[in-house]
Order: structure tokens, then C-alpha cells, then sequence
């Protein structure tokens, strides 16, 4: 027992420690789901960090047509940047109100969050369709196609994400607070806090970056 | 016996996003939203501003950037370098490694090719995009 146990926390040190590994069986599944989904969470992350690459090599590739710094209105993103990252905070007070299982303050941040992430998405489709109107199709020039095909796969994941809150919404509605439910909106809450880190990403590089 | 969900989550690693202390937990998404919204508006800030000499701003978005997504991932996630998260850690260090490899990698690659490739006349390239 004195040998420090690199998988225990300090103060629950006495009572896992008295188990030796070999006999404290298979994992709980709320450790092996969440895990798993995190697992996912990271190959989601690198997948976005191809078309990161892509963006990267392409955007000064502009054939003659609109460049960032034309195309892009920094007051319009940071309005972009807040709705997500305050639908980030909400969703978190959220995952607190499921872990204490009460549902009211569960429905009332996930309308709040569902809110501003349909904020978001609609802002975001609204640019989308004036840079359309103004000739800068994903067709005009490798720069827009990167540009179109590394925010467009965010926009994607914002709009899973928000028909997600929808679907566990009516399962907190129809089950209540099942384990398998909370399970299941506990790794909601990761997906959503993992699409505000990808916007992080997505501002700075593509948005930021450009001049 | 006690046999509650948080002495097996001891003794076989946390899982992520699970904050420790409940207590502090209101005070963790708080600190981590305030820390967010200074390095955003920092970023915002850092890309328009002369004040600092132009060829260092990337590097700065850069530095602003990837602070922010370590104050999200603390404080979000609530994934820390403590003893019940080193599957967490570990999983999160290799996955910082891909992407690292796969971006640097690839413009690496790209501005070495582009760098070594011979010039060609106008012509001729617009002649490809036919």
C-alpha cells in the first residue's frame, strides 16, 4: 500500500488499492462508453485536422477570385464565435443538471443550448448564401472548395449535434433519467464541447488567419 | 459493501467529463467561460492590431488559439494530467500527435514540393484547367 497506484485518485486510495488489478474486473460501462466516445471524439478531431490541411495548402490558391480577406467580416464571426461558445457553457450547466438527475433545469439549458447553436447555424448559412450570391462558389477556386469543405463539415456536425439534443430530449421525456440515457447525453455533452474546440481551430486559421 | 458507480470509476480510471469535486463544478464551467471569452476576444483583437510586429501575429493566433483549446479541454472536459485520467491523457497526447503530424506534415510536404517545382508559363497552366 505504499507503493503510490498510478490509477487511483488520492483519496479513494485505501479502498482500490486493497484490490490487487487482476481481481477488480471488467470496467463499469459509464467509464467504457464515455471512453469509447472520447476514443471517437479524437478520430473525429483528426479527420477535421485533414481538412485542416487541406484549407492550410489551398488558401492562398484564390485562381483570381475573392480571397479571405475580401470575403470575410471578422464583427460577423466573433458573433458566430459567441453563440457557440456560450452554447458550450450552457450545455456544461446542462451535464451538471443530469448528473444531479433533474430534469427541469436538464430541458431548460438544452432549449438554451439548442437556441444558440440554431443561432449559430442559421448565421452561418445566412454567409454561406451571400458568398454564393457574390460569385464565391466552392467551385470558383481550390481556396473556396477547401474553404467551403472544412466549415461546411463543422456546420454538418452543429446540425447532428442540435437533431442529437432533439432525439435525447424526447428519450429524457419518454425513459426519465435511465442509466443508458444518461449515458447517452453525457457523451452528447462531449460531442458538443469537442465541436466548439474544432471552432477554435476554425477561426483562427481560416478566419483570423486570413489578411 | 461500497459498490457505488464512483469507487469503480477509482479504481478502473475516470471517465471524460466527469468533474471530480461536485462542489466546484458551477465555479470550474464559470472560470473556464471567462478564460475562453478573454483569449477569444485576445485572438479578435491580436488580428487587427499593429501594435504588435506584423510577422509575429500568426504566431500569436497561434499561441491564443491552442491556449483557448487547453482552457476548454481543463475546464469543459474536465480532463486533467491527475492519476484517475491517464487513459484520458494518453488517449488525448497521441491523438495531438496525428493531428500535429498530419498538418505540419502535409504543409511541410507541400510548400517543400511547391518550392521545388519548376515555374510554368501561364499558358501552359491554363491549358491544364481545360
Amino acid at each position: 500500500m505504499s507503493v503510490a497506484d498510478p490509477f487511483t485518485a488520492p483519496g479513494e486510495h485505501a479502498h482500490a488499492a486493497a484490490i490487487p488489478y487482476s481481481e477488480r474486473g471488467p470496467a463499469p460501462v459509464e467509464s467504457v462508453a464515455a471512453f469509447g466516445f472520447w476514443l471517437f471524439l479524437l478520430s473525429d478531431v483528426v479527420m477535421f485536422s485533414g481538412l485542416f490541411a487541406a484549407y492550410a495548402v489551398l488558401a492562398d490558391n484564390t485562381a483570381g477570385g475573392p480571397d479571405g480577406a475580401k470575403l470575410f467580416d471578422r464583427g460577423y464571426v466573433l458573433l458566430e464565435t459567441a453563440c457557440l461558445l456560450f452554447s458550450s457553457f450552457t450545455c456544461g450547466l446542462m451535464a451538471l443538471a443530469i448528473e444531479r438527475r433533474s430534469a427541469l433545469p436538464t430541458y431548460l439549458w438544452a432549449i438554451v443550448t439548442f437556441l444558440l447553436g440554431a443561432a449559430f447555424l442559421g448565421l452561418e448559412v445566412r454567409e454561406f448564401t451571400r458568398m454564393v450570391a457574390e460569385g464565391a462558389a466552392p467551385s470558383r477556386s481550390a481556396f473556396l472548395s477547401a474553404f467551403f469543405t472544412l466549415v461546411g463539415t463543422h456546420g454538418l456536425h452543429v446540425t447532428l449535434g442540435l437533431a442529437w439534443m432533439v432525439a435525447m430530449m424526447a428519450q429524457v421525456a419518454t425513459l426519465g433519467f435511465l442509466p443508458i440515457v444518461v449515458r447517452r447525453l453525457l457523451c452528447f455533452v462531449l460531442f458538443w464541447h469537442a465541436l466548439d474546440i474544432v471552432w477554435i481551430g476554425v477561426f483562427t486559421i481560416v478566419y483570423l488567419g486570413a489578411h | 459493501m461500497a459498490d457505488s458507480p464512483r469507487t469503480h470509476h477509482a479504481a478502473q480510471g475516470q471517465p471524460p467529463g466527469i468533474e471530480r469535486s461536485q462542489r466546484g463544478s458551477v465555479l470550474s464551467y464559470l472560470t473556464g467561460l471567462a478564460f475562453a471569452i478573454v483569449l477569444t476576444l485576445a485572438s479578435f483583437w491580436a488580428a487587427d492590431t499593429h501594435l504588435v510586429w506584423q510577422p509575429a501575429v500568426p504566431v500569436l493566433l497561434a499561441a491564443l488559439a491552442i491556449g483557448q483549446m487547453g482552457v476548454h479541454v481543463v475546464f469543459f472536459f474536465h480532463i486533467s494530467t491527475g492519476p484517475g485520467d491517464a487513459n484520458n491523457f494518453l488517449a488525448l497526447a497521441f491523438g495531438i500527435f496525428v493531428v500535429g503530424l498530419v498538418i505540419f506534415g502535409s504543409m511541410l510536404i507541400m510548400s517543400n514540393l511547391d518550392a521545388n517545382m519548376p515555374a510554368m508559363p501561364m499558358d501552359q497552366l491554363m491549358k491544364m484547367q481545360r
